[in-house]
């Protein structure tokens, strides 16, 4: 470095801790040497973040949050999601990035929060860093279900018409809970405006916060391993973790990696297939909203429905209260349970690897019935359906509830001393 | 071929990535024709022509501008002069001057803006496409009906058959199926101006030009996207070279 650019860095080092910054968070942050594939999708997260960002940017130049209709008897908002579609430039790719990368957040996100699972990067030292995570996980569906009423199709309308319905089965403040979300007593303009205002700035701004919280829990622990055991009890003479390796070059040019191949599915959906068969863009989301015409069938968005199942699971009053207050109840504790996992697992050793057969059939179980539930949720309910999903939720809940048991009885080996490398 | 090579990656993705889907059809599933869709201009001309005669009258395009059909390959000159018959501009949006109000009255229901409606008919039973062409197909003579006109996968449709004298007239024998679903039987009472393969043709060329105008941008989109997949597919070649060659020095 040349002397002149030495000088200006330490006039900014002398005032903002920029060298220090760069050095604890990337160049001499040390990160175990034995990510797997799954340590792809906590960037890969972070990309799609940037991406929904920086498209959301654009689209918001276009859009209009207006329910009225305009001359041609269409609502100005869906009217003006098709002018972005044929007659801004790139309005297209634009639109279809942000619609395909609402998908792909989840994708991503499940993908994450599996690993998370398979290694227990949730237990100690990380308990924080996991409930970060959780509380990402919430705001981005609250994100998502926000964003999803904006394009003003049929699907937009009722489903929010139905999910905030829900609201209104909490005793005492439900009802007025769902008019202050509404800000009517149907879905309607409103709702449309104040959703728009929730989905391009408050909600954005929470989990950019939330996110920012999550990676410096991070950097403050370190990170895990698909071996579970901690790289910083081993370091050399100089204080290095004899296994971590700096995340700057070494995980800046895998994750690049990762990038590029999530890009070219990414791109594959983009551009050959952006209705993602009907579930990344609702078919009757191409029929402008109706508050007069109920479609016969509502399904929620794909990455909701495993939740939406438990849900409709519940199918029995208790104590008094609607069974549909007990769904609201369920679904809300499906998602709340796992910000508990660090507590409930019980076992000598975090990685799959090591522990036992109960948990590892625990976790297959526990995958099945999470597909089973995603995919029951996106049909019309039948009495064998909702018996599968009751079965399911039942299951689901239980991964977790008797986790402190199984966990503890389950037959571990033991940890390795180093992780393991090629 | 490049179409059958891209329509076969897009089928494998979707099998691939959203293998539910084919479970997805909410309530009764209908059987319906597969369209033979053509991106072909002149099959999308002829459809422009038939879309503007017959459905451009109740029906607006109201998110289509005239002058984009020059993307089927119409001049300006050619779409000023055989596409548009009232007092609009080439730029003009295709909308039309019934009154939503009075088309309520007078169906039932307001006849829908068609932009879209290629895509807001996909189902579990099978795409847009093949919805409009089954259901432009199917139309039959019902006395009952205040236009006179019923149709198979549409009960009680409000839309007459605006196409009959070139269909000519269809008459249905129903019949009960075993589990008590209706099966209709349709047969050609009256002859139209048109064979029924003429017919079948301007349908497909008809339902053509709703699928282009339901997304003016798809071909330009898979041709672009292309390029995008072999750019990456180099670039994952190189950013692999890169990891390796930083990662040789870790044991």
């Amino acid at each position: 470095m040349t002397t002149k650019s030495q000088a200006v860095l330490n006039w900014i080092d002398e005032r903002f801790p920029l060298t220090s910054s760069i050095k604890g968070h990337l160049t001499e942050y040390y990160a175990p040497k034995n990510f797997n594939f799954w340590y792809f999708f906590g960037s890969l997260a972070l990309l799609v973040l940037v991406i929904q960002i920086l498209t959301g940017i654009f689209l918001v130049m276009h859009y209009k949050p207006d329910a009225s209709l305009n001359a041609a008897g269409v609502p100005v908002a869906f009217a003006s999601v098709e002018y972005i579609m044929r007659e801004v430039p790139g309005g297209w790719l634009i639109r279809y990035l942000h619609s395909t990368g609402a998908s792909a957040f989840f994708i991503v996100v499940y993908l994450h929060m599996f690993r998370g699972l398979l290694y227990g990067s949730y237990r100690k030292p990380r308990e924080l860093i996991w409930i970060f995570g959780t509380l990402i996980f919430l705001v981005l569906m609250a994100e998502a279900f926000m964003g999803y009423l904006l394009p003003w199709g049929q699907m937009s309308f009722w489903g929010a018409q139905v999910i905030v319905n829900l609201f209104s089965a909490i005793p005492v403040i439900g009802p007025d809970l769902s008019l202050v979300i509404r800000g009517d007593f149907v879905v309607s303009d409103a709702t449309l405006n104040r959703f728009f205002s929730f989905h391009v700035i408050a909600v954005p701004l929470v989990l950019i916060g939330l996110v920012a919280a999550h990676i410096i829990a991070l950097h403050e622990v370190g990170s895990n391993n698909p071996d579970g055991v901690e790289i910083k009890k081993k370091k050399d003479a100089n204080g290095i973790p004899l296994d971590g390796i700096p995340f700057h070059p070494y995980y800046t040019v895998k994750d690049i990696v990762g990038v590029v191949a999530f890009l070219f599915f990414f791109s594959a959906v983009v551009f050959f297939a952006p209705e993602g068969g009907g579930y990344f863009l609702e078919f009757n989301n191409f029929i402008p909203a109706d508050p007069l015409k109920t479609p016969p069938h509502i399904a929620p968005v794909w990455y909701f429905t495993p939740f939406y199942s438990i849900l409709r699971a519940v199918t029995y009053p208790l104590f008094g209260l609607d069974a549909k207050f007990w769904g609201v109840v369920a679904m809300g504790a499906s998602v709340v349970i796992i910000a508990f996992l660090p507590w409930l697992d019980r076992s000598p050793v975090k990685s799959v690897r090591y522990k036992g057969p109960i948990f590892k059939i625990a976790l297959v179980i526990f995958v099945i019935c999470f597909f089973i539930l995603g995919y029951l949720g996106v049909l019309p309910p039948t009495p064998g359906r909702t018996l599968v999903s009751q079965i399911c939720s039942v299951l689901y809940f239980a991964f977790f509830l008797l986790m402190p048991w199984y966990s503890k009885l389950d037959k571990c080996k033991a940890e390795p001393e180093r992780v393991n490398f090629k | 071929m490049k179409m059958r090579v891209i329509n076969l990656i897009k089928r494998a993705a979707a099998v691939l990535l959203f293998a539910p889907a084919v479970a997805l059809a909410a309530g009764a599933s209908v059987h319906l024709d597969k369209a033979p869709v053509s991106t072909d201009p002149a099959a999308l001309q002829h459809g422009a022509k038939l879309f503007v005669n017959y459905c451009l009258n109740c029906h607006g395009a109201s998110y289509v501008r005239y002058n984009q059909l020059q993307n089927i390959g119409l001049s300006e000159q050619m779409i000023r002069d055989n596409l548009m018959f009232t007092g609009e501009k080439v730029g003009d949006l295709m909308k039309i001057s019934m009154a939503r109000d009075d088309g309520k009255v007078w169906f039932g229901a307001a006849p829908p803006d068609l932009s879209v409606i290629a895509r807001s008919r996909a189902s579990g039973d099978g795409s847009g496409a093949d919805w409009l062409y089954t259901y432009l197909r199917q139309f039959y003579r019902d006395p009952a009906r205040p236009t006179g006109w019923n149709n198979v996968i549409f009960e009680n449709v409000g839309m007459p058959h605006v196409l009959w004298e070139l269909q000519g007239e269809q008459v249905a024998k129903v019949t009960e199926n075993a589990d008590g679903s209706k099966h209709v039987e349709l047969s050609l009472a009256k002859p139209g101006k048109m064979s029924a393969e003429e017919y079948d043709k301007s349908i497909a060329d008809l339902v053509s030009f709703l699928v282009w105008m339901g997304e003016p941008v798809a071909e330009k989109r898979k041709t672009i996207g292309t390029f995008v997949l072999i750019f990456l597919a180099g670039l994952f070649v190189l950013s692999y070279a890169l990891k390796k060659n930083y990662w040789k020095d870790i044991h």
